[in-house]
């Protein structure tokens, strides 16, 4: 047998609708028919596990990959990875990806010529989270940057996060927002999330124990994984 | 304590960039090599070549590496049961693995060899969840997931076995509109 305990439901309207009219890719790419509910099995229960022998130290300092110093506002972004009962998620992989401090993405892609490429800047990272579910990365503030949604549309700074977790259904990609930026009420993709608390999940807060004096700027960003109910349902259908 | 999950937010066109070093599009394990193929089309039929496929799978023998798998089953030196593949520039992708043995249903019996996916991209502001099964798979009839599915919609998650002496399936992902495949709440 088994009959497992699911993974709770984040609260209703914290998650992205996947049909987000304003942000016009959902409207071509993102399913128009419901979701089938599923109940949890071993299948979603298990879920590749990445910890600390997958990452080099100097993989989470964004800075030390090329000859010189890229430009830009250091920053060193730290926080833990908890469940949502507030338990640390410990030795999980942590990917980042980034603009340069100018908003401009070192892909092919990004063909955009009026913000320049930093040969002293890639905008990849790796961290794993320690046994008290704490990571950390040093980088530069990413850019704001313009795209193609609609009229005079930029994206708010940010940078890319994606997680594992130890199951399959933990796995999540989100992006990490910076405090006070007028931009974030006009993003389509941040206000794809119709409850102000699920934007507020994704805004990292400055903290000033974590600058590095004379050096880097500290901002605190914990990342709060689904977790599993105590029990399985009594009603035997495993999930919310 | 209850606090609220993160939110999920795109990967953007430039995924590509972070999520490399975990690229795989092979499975190594004992049993029955197989090849999967397919493409990924949006609601409009165009291919959709940034997105990014996770694939988590059992064994052979329907174990899964991970520890919250008790089975009483071998589990092989180096198999992972994942891949991430990031699709081409012709919106396709090709896993090679070995071919999943069933695994326990949740209350009871056996679900039907599969494997999970997990489908990133631009546009899709959280992760959609699917299921590959298999069209030579006499289980699929039984499988108590597959019986969620409206019958006229449950074609989507099955893939078909191509003739030829190479274990070949096509599975391809219509993410809108026309022929949609089934994705799930989990
Ligand atoms: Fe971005």
């Amino acid at each position: 047998m088994y009959d497992l305990p699911g993974y709770r439901r984040p609260p209703a309207g914290t998650q992205p609708n996947l049909v987000h009219p304003p942000y016009r890719s959902t409207m071509t790419r993102a399913p128009a028919l419901p979701l089938v509910p599923l109940p949890t099995t071993l299948s979603e229960i298990t879920g590749p596990l990445f910890g600390h022998t997958q990452v080099r130290p100097k993989d989470s300092d964004l800075t030390v990959h090329h000859a010189g110093a890229p430009l830009g506002e250091r920053i060193v972004v730290t926080g833990r990875v908890l469940d949502a009962d507030g338990r640390p998620v410990p030795n999980t992989l942590i990917e980042v990806w980034q603009a340069n401090a100018g908003g401009r993405y070192r892909h092919p892609v990004d063909q955009r010529e009026a913000v320049p490429l930093d040969p002293n800047f890639t905008g990849a990272g790796r961290a794993a989270t320690d046994a008290d579910g704490a990571y950390r990365f040093t980088t530069i503030k990413p850019g704001a940057y313009a795209w193609r949604n609609h009229h005079n549309a930029w994206r708010p700074a940010h940078i890319h996060f994606s997680l594992f977790g130890p199951s399959f259904l933990t796995r999540i990609v989100t992006q990490m927002y910076f405090p006070g930026d007028p931009l974030l009420a006009l993003d389509p993709i941040v206000m794809g999330i119709p409850d102000e608390r699920g934007r507020q999940s994704m805004i990292a807060r400055f903290d000033l124990d974590a600058t590095v004096p004379d050096v880097a700027l500290g901002y605190r960003f914990d990342i709060v994984l689904r977790c599993r109910d105590a029990t399985p349902r009594e009603d035997g259908t495993g999930w919310s | 304590m209850v606090l609220i999950p993160t939110a999920s937010q795109t990967v953007g066109p430039f995924l590509h960039i972070g999520m490399n070093e975990l690229n795989t599009n092979e499975i190594v394990g004992d049993g029955e090599r197989i090849a999967i193929t397919g493409r990924i089309l949006d609601g409009e039929g165009q291919p959709v070549p940034d997105a990014v496929l996770e694939f988590w799978q059992a064994n052979a023998h329907g174990k899964y590496a991970h520890p919250e798998d008790q089975q009483n089953k071998p589990l092989e030196t180096g198999f992972t049961g994942f891949a991430r593949i990031p699709t081409d520039t012709g919106g396709g992708f090709r896993l090679s693995t070995v071919k999943p043995g069933p695994v326990p249903a949740r209350t009871g019996g056996v679900q039907a060899p599969h494997i999970l996916i997990g489908v990133m991209a631009r546009g899709l502001l959280a992760r959609l969840v699917t299921r590959i099964y298999f069209s030579d798979e006499a289980a699929n009839a039984a499988d108590p997931v597959l019986a969620l599915v409206a019958a006229e919609r449950r074609a989507t998650l099955i893939a078909r076995r191509e003739d030829g002496k190479d274990r070949r399936y096509v599975w391809d992902i219509r993410l809108r509109g026309e022929g949609e495949t089934v994705f799930f709440e989990c």
